[in-house]
């Protein structure tokens, strides 16, 4: 029992703030100033493929 | 192995096939005595099929001795042509048997007096022949060839996708075999028993090595998007595999096990896996297929890039905790059930934010739909799963679930994201796939995919209306008490009253595979004659 107490508590403080923080900052990296020109550079990948297909 | 130093085998030298064959020699002697010292038949049936698949490769690997080396410089292809064609064919197998069991559900007559074919068996046979067999060939396939397309190398580890292919087909006929011979753990999309379940991990951790060392000696310097989905989808399944499997065997000579959860824990462990085998293997997995083909069917990149990576990691960190919506109502604590609900719910924005970036990548482009059928079915499917993942958040819902759970509306449900979603992208992507690796520039007959696709749509429509007035009507009247609180009708007038529906349901059922019959006859005549073409591994993209 004192294992599931433990993850419990783990699990709805340290580890909810790390995930929502994770969560945030890559909404938050993905938004960044100045990315628009090399997303869209990346979006064209499946695209230059070099053959014909 | 860093990315650099990582090269292509062609051939194993004389003293690697030596020790392959031994290994394949070694381990049909170990199934052989396995068997001989079964504690049940169908152990001993399996033993012997396995030990028949490791005679088969140790033949295989004698035969290539003093052949010379293939050539090894451009994409690995081969093994994608031999997954494109499984999920064909997996595909029908799948689809007849679903027809079937509609059949002995509307008329049980079709259950014929012999244990293996009645409805009990047969019926995950179907929903893995589906799932898995077909699903997972197309998953196979596609996921080899965007990796070593968007990443711009061959396949990593030589011959070991060779291993994954015929590993999987495998534990396919092991599993079905199995079923109609009534091995079963009984655990729902998890019911092969613990020496399949052994035999897929070790096919799976092979499947994973293979994707990610080609992703570790990658020429682009940026991983695509498409890859991300499928990488997801192959460790999230090794993680749901392994811990909802884990259970001990009565004998390590007879294949009955026990799991090592009970009660409510057990419940919970099996639709944690079970939901995610619809986020994972159903979702992730065939998303990454969206992303990489829809865009090049229509020729244009992906509507918003940024999008596509909000969609991943919401998904991602959202979908793992549906799974307690399965168990609404029932011993699992409340706040759990709960937490299932509200997590479903919140699905909808990832869900849909996926489908709006999938269906506006065709935005300027909507013409191409009058002429390609092929990228109209990928489109329909991208609705289908628009459809399915409105449906599935307000089934989670408490109050809605208590009408629609146990029904058949949950049955429609499944159907319309499993033949509206899996299937039609799947069969759009081994469309756009076989003429390319045929050399051909486009499949046989363009008109006799139109037919497919309204054919297909047509009997999903069918399929998913019948059991939604079934599954609603049954609901209802499970449900009507009454004055002196007593319930109002007995289970089998439902039944009865159903019968309607399950004859519409089986006729939509083969509405579709009609379409998927004449699928196969398309892609025959487009092979028939056409040459497998090896393609040069593309060049580095230049702004890269």
């Amino acid at each position: 029992m004192e294992h599931y107490s433990f993850l419990r508590q783990l699990a709805d403080s340290w580890g909810l703030l790390l995930m929502f923080l994770f969560f945030a900052g890559v909404i938050a990296f993905v938004f960044r100033p100045g990315s628009k020109s090399e997303y869209e550079r990346l979006a064209k990948i499946p695209l230059e493929n070099g053959s014909e297909d | 192995m860093g990315a650099g130093t990582m090269t292509h085998k062609g051939q194993p030298s004389g003293g690697g096939a030596m020790a392959m064959m031994a290994l394949w020699g070694l381990l049909a002697l170990f199934a052989i005595t396995m068997g001989a010292k079964a504690a049940d038949t169908p152990f001993a049936i399996h033993m012997f099929i396995f030990a028949l698949a490791a005679i088969l490769a140790l033949i295989f690997k004698a035969r290539s001795f003093g052949k010379p080396a293939p050539d090894t410089s451009g994409y690995m292809d081969e093994v994608v042509r031999y997954g494109a064609i499984a999920t064909v064919f997996w595909g029908v197998v799948g689809f007849l048997v679903g027809l079937v069991i509609a059949l002995q559900l509307a008329y049980p007559a079709w259950n014929p007096d012999l244990e293996w074919f009645n409805f009990g068996r047969l019926r995950p046979l179907h929903t893995s022949a589906v799932v898995f067999a077909f699903g997972g060939n197309a998953l196979l396939c596609t996921s080899f060839y965007v990796v070593q397309r968007t990443n711009r190398t061959r396949l990593a580890l030589g011959n070991l996708a060779w291993f994954v292919f015929w590993g999987y087909q495998l534990f396919i006929v092991l599993a079905a075999t199995g079923y109609l011979l009534g091995v079963t753990e009984g655990r729902e999309y998890a019911e092969p028993e613990w020496y399949v379940d052994l035999w897929l991990t070790v096919v799976w951790v092979a499947y994973f090595l293979v994707f990610f060392g080609t992703l570790l000696q990658r020429k682009e310097s940026h991983i695509y998007v498409a890859n991300w989905f499928y990488l997801a989808f192959i460790v999230t399944i090794a993680m749901l595999h392994i811990v909802n499997n884990l259970s001990i065997p009565v004998s390590v000579f007879g294949s009955k096990s026990y799991s090592l959860f009970s009660g409510v824990q057990d419940a919970l462990t099996q639709w944690w896996y079970g939901h995610n085998a619809v986020g994972f293997f159903l979702t992730a997995g065939f998303l990454g297929m969206m992303y990489y083909f829809i865009p090049k069917r229509a020729n244009r990149p992906v509507y918003s890039y940024r999008l596509s990576i909000v969609h991943f990691w919401s998904l991602i960190f959202l979908y793992i905790w549906a799974g307690p919506h399965h168990l609404h109502y029932t011993a699992l604590p409340d706040w759990a059930q709960t937490l299932g609900m509200v997590f479903s719910i919140m699905l909808w924005m990832p869900s849909w934010g996926g489908m709006i970036n999938g269906l506006m990548t065709l935005s300027g482009a909507w013409d191409k739909l009058r002429t390609d059928p092929v990228l109209r079915m990928m489109v329909i499917s991208v609705a289908f799963y628009g459809m399915s993942t409105f449906e599935g958040p307000m089934m989670s819902i408490k109050s809605v679930n208590s009408l629609s759970h146990y029904t058949d509306w949950t049955i429609g449900h499944v159907h319309s994201g499993a033949l509206g979603w899996v299937g039609m992208i799947s069969m759009a992507c081994v469309y756009h796939l076989i003429p390319r690796l045929y050399g051909q520039k486009e499949v046989y007959s363009l008109p006799l995919v139109s037919w497919h696709v309204w054919l297909a749509t047509l009997g999903i429509v069918v399929y998913a209306a019948a059991m939604w007035v079934a599954g609603i009507m049954q609901g209802l009247i499970w449900r009507e008490y009454d004055a002196n609180g007593f319930l109002a009708y007995s289970f089998v007038e439902t039944v009865a009253a159903m019968h309607p529906y399950y004859v519409i349901r089986a006729f939509g059922g083969a509405l579709f595979l009609a379409g998927s019959l004449i699928m196969v006859y398309n892609l025959y005549r487009t092979i028939r004659g056409a040459q497998p073409v090896s393609q040069p591994v593309g060049m580095v993209s230049a702004a890269a």
